[in-house]
């Protein structure tokens, strides 16, 4: 039940994916996107990653189709095709599809219990979580407590990426005038 | 947008069941699925509804956005200092246990919801900054 459930979602984000690159309304690109990433999150709840699945969901279906239809208002919603030779690029990705198949030939079977991944902590995690901090949730702790110092990076980098934003999109704002070389203020206005 | 009756009602509806959503699966991370990073982005998501819905104007009222940027910083502050009293303590960076010295797991149960509170506060706020900025460049 659950393969076939797995396989269709599959199929259909296969679909959608071929779709995307055939379409040339951004707008439509951007719904598709959008109908992508909740179908992935669909795929990540099958596979038991309810965590994952919620992020997917609420920032790869919502927040960013959100911030993709802004950028759409301000911009043109419709792509222009520049005619390009086609052979350089279909070669680079073939290729780097060969290595990536080739890349996983050496993996573990997806699944089994005694990958290395699953000897090495996470054992340890999984037998003392409740106990070391009374948080059921394991991925909570794993996240918050046994390696608090990577989420602390993460936060960093959502700030400083928000911050590098912010300044992007405001950057135009402050003028110096021409003769003087003064600062030119327009944000009273 | 001012004929959208039914939109109008209906997300005025959808609203507050979106931010207690939020806060469920903030304060309920420790026992189920999510925690401050899924979180910070509904909520983040429920401003941006009232957005898109009643205008960025109307919005910008009830989260003024000097308070949106000021929480930005914030939340990245309360989650470094979190790890501040451990030092203090004679413990490593970050170790929750100094929280709750006699029963070392309450105090790293406490510990994850200070971090937690970090993380929300930042992400929400750096979302809904980023939708006040597209919003912006929208007038000029």
């Amino acid at each position: 039940m659950e393969v076939a459930v797995v396989a269709v979602l599959l199929t259909l984000l296969a679909v959608i994916t071929v779709v995307i690159i055939r379409q040339r309304s951004l707008f439509g690109v951007v719904i598709l996107a959008g109908t992508y990433s909740f179908l992935m999150a669909s795929v990540l709840i099958a596979l038991d990653a309810v965590d994952v699945a919620m992020t997917e969901a609420s920032v790869g279906a919502g927040i960013s189709t959100v911030l993709f239809l802004a950028t759409l208002y301000l911009t043109n919603s419709r792509e222009y095709p520049v005619p390009r030779p086609a052979a350089i690029p279909l070669f680079v990705a073939l290729g780097v599809t060969a290595v990536l198949i080739y890349g996983t030939l050496e993996l573990p079977r997806f699944g089994t219990a005694d990958a290395p991944i699953h000897k090495h902590a996470a054992p340890r995690y999984l037998e003392k979580s409740v106990e070391e901090t009374t948080v059921p949730n394991v991925v909570t702790s794993v996240l918050a407590d046994y390696r608090g110092f990577d989420t602390l990076g993460e936060t960093v980098v959502i700030f400083t990426a928000g911050i590098g934003v912010l300044l992007l999109l405001r950057g135009r704002r402050r003028r110096y005038s021409a003769e003087t070389g003064d600062e030119v203020h327009e944000n009273e206005a | 947008m001012r004929l959208d009756l039914i939109l109008r009602i209906v997300s005025k509806l959808v609203l507050p069941f979106m931010l207690v959503f939020a806060l469920y699966v903030h304060f309920h991370g420790d026992f189920g699925p999510g925690g401050g990073f899924q979180a910070g982005v509904i909520a983040a998501g429920m401003l941006i509804l009232h957005g898109i819905i009643f205008g960025v104007g109307a919005t910008k009222r009830i989260a003024p956005q000097g308070l949106i940027e000021t929480m930005i910083p914030l939340g990245v502050l309360i989650y470094a200092s979190t790890g501040i009293p451990s030092i203090l303590a004679g413990l490593n960076y970050l170790n929750y246990a100094v929280f709750d010295l006699h029963h070392p797991s309450h105090g790293h149960h406490l510990g994850i919801l200070f971090v937690e509170s970090g993380v929300i506060i930042t992400v929400f706020s750096t979302m809904v900054a980023l939708f006040y900025a597209f919003g912006e460049r929208g007038r000029e």
